[in-house]
């Protein structure tokens, strides 16, 4: 993956950046030793590596305000970091910028029952986000699947997901207001407690834009009361299209369940193999789970079946008991790491109308033999956002590079059914050069504006999102304005 | 000027020499300066996937059109889109593009989401007469800025739409309103936020201090709707004498009312609607002096009816949320603002990107961009 070309004058002038961020910030908050700053070097795309110039680590929004303010008058290009677990390099550094990590700005700043809202800190992470209210009965819906290490600074800028989603949404729709600091600076307020901006959809556009428009400190989340009790069903076909139909019909049917987790035969043997879940072997297998009280979940549950019954199932397992169901989960929340027990894996998220998962899914067959890699598919069905994880060895020359050339022919038949290159894991750098299959220029320019109102001097994580190519005037002005 | 494709809509565009007023049915009594254009020549539904719960309509398509074809799915817009043309005595047909235009959502806007949580891709055109795609036909999509949400609340100031992508979902089996007698604001507002901490799906919550009655919808399958109106009975009632319960048809005329605000039709007087953290609804509606007021959104919604002319921001003060005007006449409107102003840093990104999506300012002029 091609990074522009250091600065070499940033990168000259580092005494003098350094000395300045400590003047503003405590001594262990400015890390600049080389053996330090390694600490900072990727993310969860490990395959890319740079360390940073210097990594800050402020512990207010104040302090990022000076932070990004220095910078701002010394052209220093900063990347903004949650916690790291960017699986598509969206907090990868080059060896010019200033890393602002926001691991240290993790406190609850307000819980407010009455309008079941809670405001914290974004260094803190998602799941201790639903820990600071779970004991009063409420959770913070969105889920992803790195939620015990993933900071909601990091969610916002991806617009993180999860396997609930169907039913709650993802980051977007549960964000109710932010404190951000532009790179120059200064400090916006955009939402709070109330619903719906009063004027443009600010906060819409902040989310999800990959740390571009400016570093968020501080957050509203809308948090929800937690339901009285939830069940899974696990169902095997043997047939992918078939279990593609049963989906759509259970949609269709005016059931809407938490989550439709679909996973593949290769995935189901290397799950089995891992976790030892009692899956069946299968072509495909479903976990559909719905919530509510027992009743209401039985009445649901029989629903389902009907409906699964008539697709012909090799298995239809409904739970009867917590242990039941975390058994059913099991396989489906170890399948990554039982994929990994194989090989090195890369984990795609395109997403399709689930229309075409059927076609989608024989496709990747296809491809998988004439790239002679193999993929597992694991993902949520009810919203169409796949996970193919492709294998490759990191170790044999050339694996990686073939892995994502392989990944990148996946990716564009997303976007020619009619879907996209990422649902809920972002652009980062792994996307940034497949932009121009989904989008035209004209496309890209309407985004690259909205970066241009927000950060003129194109300083906030630059080379991400956008083809290098296309960013590449605005970057270059960018420089030679210092 | 009505194009008749999204062809026309960008040569028209590209070739206007004046101001545009933006508009679809022309419904929302939302007037931009400048000659006429209207997205009501680009219409029809383009593809419709119900097991997929998503439908692609071009911007002009009737609101009335794409509820009939989702209905034969069993199927529906779960943001409620209000219509206007009761209140303030509008005519014509509501589209599908005014609605993501003005992200009209109704009271079910507090359990499923507003508009702009259902619009999953748009096309339009920007103020050069460039034709711009962004987001896509499918739920998860963080591919690139989402100018999906940014378009969707607008009102036509950023670019024309001419396509819009939308999740829809499935129509419950059935409803029931538990309505409460008596409660005071303050009670109400507690009493509903009660029933929304609790695990048992409200999709509304409304409170008339007109009659006294505080509404809590429940939807689903029948007898899990019977289940938690009962539930939701026990949790609340124990201070309250009278409680009812409105079932199917008379409860689904009572949110259709609360979503249109039929209780202001033809009653003389502004009407504004404020958003505001629900806990402090009825402190605010204290300082409003209204002529009459009522609570959608469990509190955070507040819709009141003023003595014409009246500076309702200045009698609320700061807060946390904002106030619209909704119904006034055109020298009130231009008096007052119909959109609350921003704060300076706000204001300064909103004037930004008006200038590099419509350079020209043709688009809505005298629209959103009152500044404090």
């Amino acid at each position: 993956m091609e990074m522009p070309i250091p600065n070499a004058d940033v990168i000259a002038r580092k005494a003098r950046v350094v000395s300045r961020l400590q003047d503003v910030l405590p001594p262990d908050a400015v890390i600049h030793d080389e053996r330090e700053t390694r600490a900072y070097e990727c993310d969860a795309l490990t395959a890319y590596r740079c360390p940073p110039m210097v990594a800050v680590l402020p512990s207010s929004t104040d302090e990022v305000s000076k932070v990004l303010r220095i910078c701002f008058e010394e052209g220093v290009p900063v990347v903004p970091r949650g916690s790291g677990t960017s699986l598509a390099g969206g907090a990868l550094p080059t060896a010019d910028c200033v890393i602002l990590g926001v691991a240290r700005m993790n406190d609850v700043l307000d819980t407010d029952y009455d309008n079941r809202i809670i405001q914290v800190q974004t260094g803190r992470t998602n799941l201790s986000v639903t820990g600071a209210v779970e004991e009063n009965g409420f959770f913070y819906a969105p889920d992803p699947s790195s939620q015990l290490a993933c900071a909601i600074a990091g969610n916002i800028a991806m617009n993180s997901g999860g396997a609930h989603c169907l039913k709650y949404g993802v980051t977007t729709n549960n964000l109710m207001g932010v404190t951000m600091v532009m790179m120059d600076g200064e400090v916006v307020e955009v939402g709070g407690g109330h619903l719906d901006a009063g004027g443009l959809d600010l906060l819409g556009l902040i989310c999800g834009s990959e740390g571009q428009l400016g570093v968020v400190t501080e957050a509203t989340l809308r948090i929800l009361p937690k339901p009285e009790g939830a069940r899974p069903v696990l169902m095997g076909f043997d047939d992918n299209e078939v279990a593609g139909a049963c989906v759509s019909d259970i949609i269709k049917a005016g059931v809407l369940p938490v989550a439709i987790e679909f996973m593949d035969r290769p995935c189901i043997e290397a799950t089995e193999a891992f976790a030892k879940a009692g899956y069946p072997m299968c072509e495909a297998l479903l976990i559909v789970e719905v919530e509510g009280s027992d009743a209401e979940i039985d009445h649901q549950l029989s629903l389902i079946m009907d409906i699964a019954r008539r697709h012909n199932p090799v298995e239809l397992r409904e739970s009867k008991s917590a242990e039941e169901s975390a058994k059913i989960w099991l396989g489906r929340k170890s399948a990554f790491g039982a994929m990994g027990q194989i090989n090195d894996y890369m984990c795609l998220d395109g997403t399709i109308p689930v229309s075409s998962l059927p076609m989608v899914l024989r496709r990747i067959a296809e491809m998988s033999e004439q790239f002679g890699l193999k993929v597992g598919n694991v993902f949520h069905a009810g919203d169409g956002n796949m996970h193919p994880l492709i294998l490759f060895d990191a170790n044999k020359p050339g694996d990686l590079e073939l892995c994502e050339e392989f990944g990148a022919e996946i990716l564009k038949l997303c976007v020619e059914v009619g879907g996209c290159l990422t649902g809920e894991h972002g652009v980062g750098i792994e996307k940034r050069d497949l932009m121009h299959v989904q989008y035209a220029q004209a496309d890209l320019e309407a985004q690259m504006i909205v970066k241009d109102v927000f950060d003129p001097a194109w300083l906030l994580n630059p080379a991400k999102v956008f083809p290098l190519d296309s960013s590449e005037a605005r970057r270059e002005m960018a420089v030679a304005a210092e | 000027m009505t194009p008749k494709s999204e062809l026309e809509l960008a040569e028209m565009i590209a070739g206007a020499s004046g101001r545009l007023s933006v508009r679809g049915g022309g419904t929302r009594g939302i007037v931009g300066v400048g000659d006429a254009l209207s997205v009501a020549g680009l219409s029809g539904i383009t593809l419709y996937e119900p097991g997929s719960l998503t439908m692609v309509a071009q911007a002009g398509t009737l609101v009335t059109d794409i509820e009939k074809a989702l209905a034969k799915e069993n199927q529906r817009l779960a943001f409620e889109p209000m219509d206007h043309r009761s209140l303030l005595g509008t005519k014509g047909k509501p589209t599908i593009g005014g609605v993501f235009a003005g992200n009209f959502s109704g009271p079910r806007r507090i359990a499923v989401g507003a508009a702009r949580d259902f619009l999953l891709g748009v096309r339009f055109v920007d103020g050069r007469g460039e034709v711009i795609k962004n987001g896509g036909r499918v739920m998860k999509n963080v591919t690139g800025y989402d100018l999906v949400k940014l378009m969707a609340g607008s009102f036509g100031t950023l670019g024309v739409m001419s396509e819009v992508s939308l999740k829809v979902l499935p129509k419950p089996e059935t409803e029931a309103t538990l309505v409460l007698n008596g409660l005071s604001d303050v009670d109400a507002v507690q009493a509903m936020s009660k029933a929304m901490g609790s695990p048992f799906e409200v999709t509304g919550a409304a409170h008339d201090p007109v009659n006294g009655q505080t509404m809590l919808r429940v939807e689903g399958f029948e007898a899990s709707v019977t289940y938690r109106i009962d539930a939701l009975r026990a949790l609340l009632c124990a201070n309250v004498t009278m409680a009812e319960v409105l079932q199917e048809q008379h409860s689904a005329t009572k949110w259709r009312d609360l979503r249109d605000v039929t209780v202001f039709h033809g009653a003389e007087g502004d009407v504004w609607r404020v958003s505001c953290k629900p806990s402090e609804g009825p402190g605010l509606a204290a300082k409003a002096m209204a002529e009459a007021h009522y609570y959608d959104w469990a509190g955070g919604l507040i819709w009141l009816r003023m003595a014409p002319d009246s500076d309702l921001r200045s009698r609320l003060g700061n807060f946390d949320g904002h106030a619209t005007v909704v119904r006034a006449s055109a020298a009130t409107r231009v008096r007052l603002g119909v959109f609350q102003p921003e704060t300076a840093g706000v204001a300064r990104i909103t004037k930004g990107l008006r200038a590099r999506f419509d350079p020209k300012g043709r688009f809505n002029a005298g629209l959103m961009d009152v500044t404090s």
